[in-house]
């Protein structure tokens, strides 16, 4: 209630007489407000009869009923007659609904087994891997397709998103090679000291930026922002039914949308990958220079004694992989979502760990196959 | 003013007498550089079932908003049984809003929580209640609404016309004043439509509490509106007011005549492309 009203305090007072209890309800009952709580009065051998008086009740809202609900329990433990004949008519309605809602209330046990739960786990992961089977299966039938008929492919879709994960992500992934390139560094330089070699501080940052460290952080930066973009944007439109409207003009979703969005990552990936290899030996270069004296042009005749092309090759193969499965990812997620806004949210988040989990598996896969080759 | 038959021989949450129980004078609602609403001023008398129609894009959920202060309104004040809302410091304030109960649009139940929890957690925030008492009321309140049985569900495992009932249940756990609904019946069917409209009257009557009902179903409107506001986006305000009945056979103004000749679901100026 507005709170400069005057309103009487809201009280509930216990007179008991041989053989009868009277409860008299007295002031504004008000759920927000203090008011008065059950006690259970003590009895003694006798067993009165309860009158309830409302003579003095002002206004009353649900904190009344719960009061007389209890008193109501109470009763009925200790096999006592309520008489609450002189209640107003609503307020008996409403207190002999409180009982019959009690009554009907249905508690559910939501607890799970153990077992059970495991199983279902287990299940579910060889679900999610037949899954991405499948999904695989499908954008290489639809890759397929689209060979064959290259006009039907949606070049402008791929070019806007191509500007979208590829010259939009230059900032960001400036900053973190150059970054990844200064830490290496440093780190570098400090064991590279003790024996003397701060030169090969050069080799150290030229192989490990070209074979490893420019794919994996290009890979993790686009995941977080191409692939959770990719997995929102296509939930959403399953969430709108466009996946189903294409579906109904005959149009596979996978052609329309997915293919566009895995060859434009496909085709970035490695020129940004390129692009931090360089910002990464210029972070090497300028710790190189302010913090071991080393002139650039001595740190890159040193770099190239050990970096050829096949580390450049073998850096970007790897980006280009790292960009399908980003782009296989997010669509897969996108497509897999719920139709919901919470389905959406669920969908970027697992868009971006499905993506580096493949990523940090495929690099493993990629450093046994190329140890093999002699790469 | 409320019809003398419809109010409740004792009105539980009912305000002080002779303050109305909403009093708004000169309101302008607007956002950012764009007035929306402007000069509005009307009463909602205690217990009344009170509708805001018009078209879509007239500016009846922005009223709404700046109604229940999610919006600050530009220039005017809002009364609520006589006090200004919001500028008495965040205390008063907050006094204010227990007496108010929304049901959102689409019931805006909160996800991660059973329906009984929803519907407690009011109680919790704003009663001395002990934790037994709290679940025993909203037991009660969602069998008021018809849902006795589905206490320990989550609002994912229901339907739409039961999510907008758990969320009335939950506008009326703290025994509210004045309860707010925001297009009631989007997104219902009819049936489920008209189920939703008696409650709200069974609310009122059971009651006492004030009900301002954001709407453009005509059906609802004719069915169980005391009294309509019609508000329009060209005049930027109300363009007529009265009991929804007598408005549809003697007005004479025209987009009256269209809105209730028109099924409530166009828009009251198709003339106009709207958003």
């Amino acid at each position: 209630m507005p709170v400069s009203t005057e309103s009487r305090p809201a009280r509930a007072t216990l007179s008991q007489e041989p053989g009868r209890l009277c409860i008299a309800f007295s002031g504004d009952w008000r759920i927000t407000d203090d008011h008065s709580h059950w006690h259970a009065p003590r009895l003694g051998h006798e067993k009165p009869a309860v009158r309830l008086d409302t003579s003095e009740l002002g206004n009353w809202d649900s904190s009344l009923l719960l009061y007389l609900h209890s008193v109501t329990r109470w009763c009925q433990q200790q096999g006592l007659t309520l008489d609450d004949s002189a209640l107003p008519a609503q307020l008996r309605q409403l207190a002999s609904q409180f009982a019959s809602a009690e009554k009907s209330s249905k508690p559910q046990d939501r607890s799970a087994n153990l077992l059970e739960f495991v199983g279902n786990q287990t299940q579910a992961v060889w679900g999610q891997v037949r899954e991405i089977a499948h999904f695989v299966g499908e954008c290489s039938l639809s890759a397929t397709r689209l060979l064959k008929n290259p006009a039907s492919f949606r070049w402008r879709d791929c070019l806007a998103e191509m500007q979208q994960c590829g010259v939009m992500a230059l900032p960001i992934v400036s900053l973190v090679s150059f970054l990844i390139g200064i830490t290496l560094a440093y780190t570098g330089a400090t064991i590279l000291r003790l024996f003397g070699g701060d030169i090969w501080v050069a080799d150290l940052i030229g192989l490990s930026v070209t074979r490893e460290m420019a794919a994996v952080m290009t890979g993790v930066v686009l995941a977080g922002r191409t692939g959770a973009a990719f997995a929102a944007q296509i939930a959403n439109m399953k969430a709108n039914e466009e996946i189903d409207a294409l579906s109904t003009l005959g149009v596979s979703a996978t052609d329309f949308l997915v293919m566009p969005r895995i060859l434009a990552l496909a085709i970035m990936t490695p020129l940004l990958a390129l692009y931090s290899v360089l910002l990464g030996i210029l972070g090497g270069m300028l710790i190189a220079l302010t913090i071991l004296s080393i002139p650039p042009t001595a740190y890159w005749v040193e770099m190239l004694t050990i970096v050829d092309l096949s580390d450049v090759t073998t850096g970007l193969l790897k980006a280009s992989a790292f960009g399908v499965i980003i782009g296989l990812s997010g669509s897969l997620r996108g497509l897999q979502a719920d139709r919901s806004a919470e389905g959406v949210g669920r969908a970027a988040t697992s868009a971006v760990v499905t993506s580096i989990l493949l990523m940090v598996v495929a690099d493993a896969f990629f450093a046994v196959l190329f140890n093999m080759l002699g790469w | 003013m409320p019809s003398p038959q419809v109010q409740p021989v004792l009105a539980p949450a009912a305000g002080p007498t002779g303050a109305p129980a909403i009093d708004v004078r000169g309101l302008e609602c607007g956002y950012e550089n764009k007035v929306v609403l402007q000069n509005l001023t009307f009463t909602v008398g205690q217990a009344e079932l009170f509708f805001v129609i018009g078209g879509s894009g007239c500016g009846k959920s922005t009223l709404l908003r700046h109604l229940i202060g999610l919006n600050r309104p530009t220039a005017g004040e809002v009364r609520f049984f006589g006090q200004v809302f919001g500028d008495q410091g965040e205390k008063q304030r907050r006094e204010l809003l227990k007496t108010f109960g929304v049901l959102f649009q689409s019931g805006a139940l909160w996800s991660s929580l059973t329906l009984r929890e929803n519907v407690a957690l009011p109680l919790e925030l704003h009663t001395a209640l002990s934790k037994r008492e709290r679940e025993e009321l909203a037991t009660l309140k969602l069998s008021q609404v018809g849902l006795q049985g589905f206490e320990d569900y989550y609002p994912s495992e229901i339907s739409g016309g039961m999510k907008k009932r758990a969320g009335l249940a939950r506008a009326l756990a703290l025994d509210p004043a004045i309860v707010f609904f925001d297009e009631p019946s989007a997104g219902l069917d009819p049936i489920t439509s008209r189920k939703l409209d008696e409650l709200i009257l069974s609310v009122r009557d059971t009651f006492g509490t004030t009900c301002v009902v954001v709407s453009h179903e005509l059906a609802s409107i004719m069915g169980i509106g005391d009294r309509v506001i019609l508000l329009s986006r060209e005049a930027k305000g109300i363009v007529a007011e009265g009991d929804p009945r007598l408005l549809a056979r003697d007005s004479e103004h025209p987009l009256v005549r269209e809105f209730f000749s028109s099924g409530g679901i166009r828009h009251a100026a198709p003339a106009t492309p709207s958003t």
